[in-house]
């Protein structure tokens, strides 16, 4: 099997979804002549000329909007967005329409249009261009909410994203373009909700998603060496959400560290400790831990930049602390 | 509310299960009842909906007495009698009015009545346990307060459930540098019960006891010798339940109960074996040991002790005993005298087997291994030849298991 980079992986994933349907079109800033600002879309224009690929003003709520209203007229739009902090710009499109035409309109119409781009922190950027955002868009429903690991998933869920008939926010982690994984070349779609095992354990369930997955599985291999086998789960999908795996490795494990780079306040993360309080609440032997970035604004800086972040080193301890080692 | 054992005539509402408003299925648990003997699931015997809670948490209920009303979902129960059973804590602020004179500012009395309730449950407030260890303790049937936690706080973790071990009754002295402090320590429903019937007992039943000395050279051999070719390791006690048995078939007097106008003279030999638990002592029963043969008799035992260590025993497997053994052998103990446990007729007491020199008919000197016996015996039911007779007869079958057969 090919090792391809995250950026290639996604690029097959739109090669192949618009080279079996016509309707579906790319629309962004820079994703045509410049080939995409992360060069993602590279070549596209090329293959599938500027009616299907189209660059678009610095105007992220109204070529949002645009592929809204192009999705509720037939075609299936995917709009790249150059990062989520800019999509903040766009966020109406999203929350008031986007997520919620289909039920205003009585069923009338659907939103299949896919919105994504970089999301998460990344390095120098600063407190308004490094920030996670996932819990914004899984907070409001009639969004699904995806946010792959690794270059394989990241083909098969975006596969998936493109010919699902409902709105779906599809975040890239920025650090992440250049890694590299094993991606076939055959066709194959990855399905929402549904969780991967990372690595099976008894000791302790480590949660993520995303870019913290690296550091996750870093911590669980430094764990190992402690005696402590932990159960490593990428949940992939956060809306809708694998809650079935995630409680059946609870139940299992009895403590549950939950690792995601955002705020800790109202996040995604935080609303996963609320479901394992409810659903496991009889099979907790330790409070449900949550690493997340310090609740604070991106520090340029880059040490204090790489402090304030989850890091392998705080989900060693978190986990030490929910099995009483520290 | 039922009776939850024969011998219950009231019950504590440890802790509610379900609340106002859910529905409920028979066979479903209502409350956790403390009774005499043991906290058990008090469970529905109707179907419908818990409309009210008369009884709530912590108070003392009699049987007969309505605890909850049970109906159809939005019926209308304002016409049933439904006063609500005011728990202890507040029952005694009602009893001693005296008490609210001395109190000069009468904030201070609302004070004491909001405080919560002592225990919540199996647990007393503010000592931390995982949901995990809480839901394990009451599955295993486990009693959270015997149980030391290793976590912040002392918090119980599920390992401290999984690694409990039924504790030994130590009644030695505590470990040197304990601090000694005064305490006062609640009676629990079980101690207070334990120490009305066996006051009863001692005062009504006027009590003498009698001591006989056992050689058991042929009885511990034959256990040797029945142990090494089975592989199963048969206890002493079954042996002695069962001699004790044949003696009782043999002096049926010994095995009856004094019932003021009539004595009633049992006709299946119950051996209760008394066995200590952290907050008292239960008595598990052996039933029919006429009819068992001592392996069987060993394999209840077994049974029975492992349940009532865990607090486990069902009213059945500790009511119905026609006579009581207690053994503190293993503590060291070579003689003692035992409360008769009532309504019986007389408690064996079992001490500690002792190697002793001793002068046989020819005069010739040697060592034996030797226990002894004390009988305490109700003397309204047994004189004092009567109880000489039982004794002398188990002392012979002990030494001389092959009379037993006679």
């Amino acid at each position: 099997m090919a090792e391809k980079s995250m950026r290639e992986a996604l690029r097959m994933a739109m090669d192949e979804e618009m080279a079996r349907d016509k309707n579906i079109i790319l629309l962004g800033e820079e994703v045509a002549q410049y080939n995409g600002a992360y060069k993602v879309s590279q070549g596209l224009l090329d293959k599938y000329g500027p009616e299907r690929v189209i660059d678009t003003p610095i105007s992220e709520e109204g070529f949002t909007g645009v592929g809204v209203g192009a999705a509720m007229a037939g075609l299936r739009p995917i709009v790249e967005w150059m990062t989520f902090n800019f999509a903040l710009m766009a966020i109406d499109q999203i929350y008031s329409n986007a997520s919620k035409m289909r039920y205003m309109s009585g069923g009338q119409f659907g939103v299949p249009a896919v919105f994504r781009g970089p999301n998460g922190p990344a390095e120098y950027l600063a407190a308004q261009h490094s920030q996670a955002l996932q819990s914004i868009y899984a907070h409001v429903p009639g969004l699904k909410v995806v946010s792959p690991s690794t270059p394989y998933d990241a083909k098969g869920m975006l596969k998936s994203a493109i010919r699902d008939d409902n709105p779906v926010i599809f975040m890239e982690a920025e650090l992440m373009y250049g890694w590299k994984g094993e991606v076939p070349d055959k066709e194959y779609l990855i399905p929402f909700g549904e969780a991967a095992v990372k690595q099976k354990g008894n000791d302790v369930t480590l949660l993520g998603f995303s870019k913290p997955m690296s550091v996750i599985l870093e911590a669980a291999g430094e764990l190992t060496k402690e005696g402590i086998n932990a159960e490593v789960i990428d949940l992939r999908s956060l809306r809708p959400l694998d809650e079935h795996s995630i409680y059946a490795s609870v139940r299992k494990t009895n403590r549950c560290v939950i690792i995601d780079e955002a705020w800790p306040f109202a996040s995604v993360g935080s609303h996963i400790g609320w479901l394992i309080s409810k659903n496991c609440f009889d099979f907790l032997d330790a409070p449900v831990e949550l690493v997340s970035s310090e609740d604070v604004p991106m520090p340029y800086n880059h040490t204090l930049e790489l402090a304030a972040q989850p890091s392998a080193e705080k989900i060693i301890r978190a986990a030490r602390r929910t099995l009483y080692r520290e | 509310m039922l009776a939850l054992s024969p011998t219950m005539e009231s019950g504590k509402i440890a802790q509610w299960s379900k609340k106002e408003g859910d529905p409920i299925e028979s066979g479903d648990v209502l409350c956790q009842v403390e009774t005499d003997k043991t906290t058990m699931d008090y469970e529905s015997t109707s179907e419908g909906a818990l409309l009210k809670i008369i009884a709530p948490e912590g108070s003392e209920v009699n049987v007969g007495d309505n605890i909850a009303i049970i109906g159809e979902k939005g019926e209308d129960i304002s016409e049933l009698p439904s006063e609500t059973v005011q728990p202890e804590s507040e029952k005694k602020e009602i009893a001693e009015p005296e008490q609210a004179t001395h109190q000069k500012n009468p904030q201070e009395k609302s004070i004491l009545t909001a405080q919560p309730a002592e225990s919540e449950g199996n647990f007393p407030r503010g000592v931390p346990v995982s949901p995990l260890a809480r839901k394990m303790a009451a599955d295993k049937g486990i009693d959270l307060h015997s149980v030391k936690g290793s976590g912040p706080r002392g918090r119980i973790v599920k390992k401290d459930v999984e690694g409990y071990s039924p504790p030994q009754p130590n009644l030695h002295a505590p470990p040197r540098g304990a601090a000694l402090r005064d305490e006062i320590i609640p009676v629990s429903e079980k101690r207070r019960v334990i120490a009305q019937r066996l006051s009863n007992s001692f005062y009504s039943a006027p009590h003498y006891s009698l001591s006989v000395e056992v050689v058991l050279e042929t009885l511990l051999s034959a256990r040797t010798r029945i142990n090494k070719s089975s592989g199963e390791k048969i206890s002493l006690n079954a042996f002695i339940v069962k001699f004790t048995a044949q003696t009782l078939v043999n002096h049926p007097m010994v095995n009856s109960s004094w019932e003021y106008e009539t004595i009633h003279r049992y006709g299946t030999v119950d051996i209760a074996l008394a066995v200590a638990q952290p907050d008292g002592l239960i008595t598990p029963v052996v039933h029919d040991c006429e009819t068992k043969g001592i392996r069987q008799i060993d394999h209840d035992l077994k049974e029975l002790i492992g349940k009532a260590r865990e607090n486990r025993l069902a009213p059945e497997e500790y009511s119905g005993g026609t006579f009581t053994i207690s053994n503190l052998g293993s503590m060291g103990i070579r003689e003692f005298t035992a409360i008769i446990n009532p309504p019986q007729a007389a408690i064996l007491a079992v001490g500690e087997i002792v190697k002793k020199p001793l002068v046989d008919e020819n005069n010739d000197l040697a060592v034996h291994n030797t226990m002894m016996l004390t009988l305490s015996c109700d003397h309204r039911i047994l004189d004092g030849a009567v109880s000489a007779a039982f004794l002398s007869d188990l002392k012979k079958f002990l030494e001389y298991p092959i009379e037993a057969l006679l």
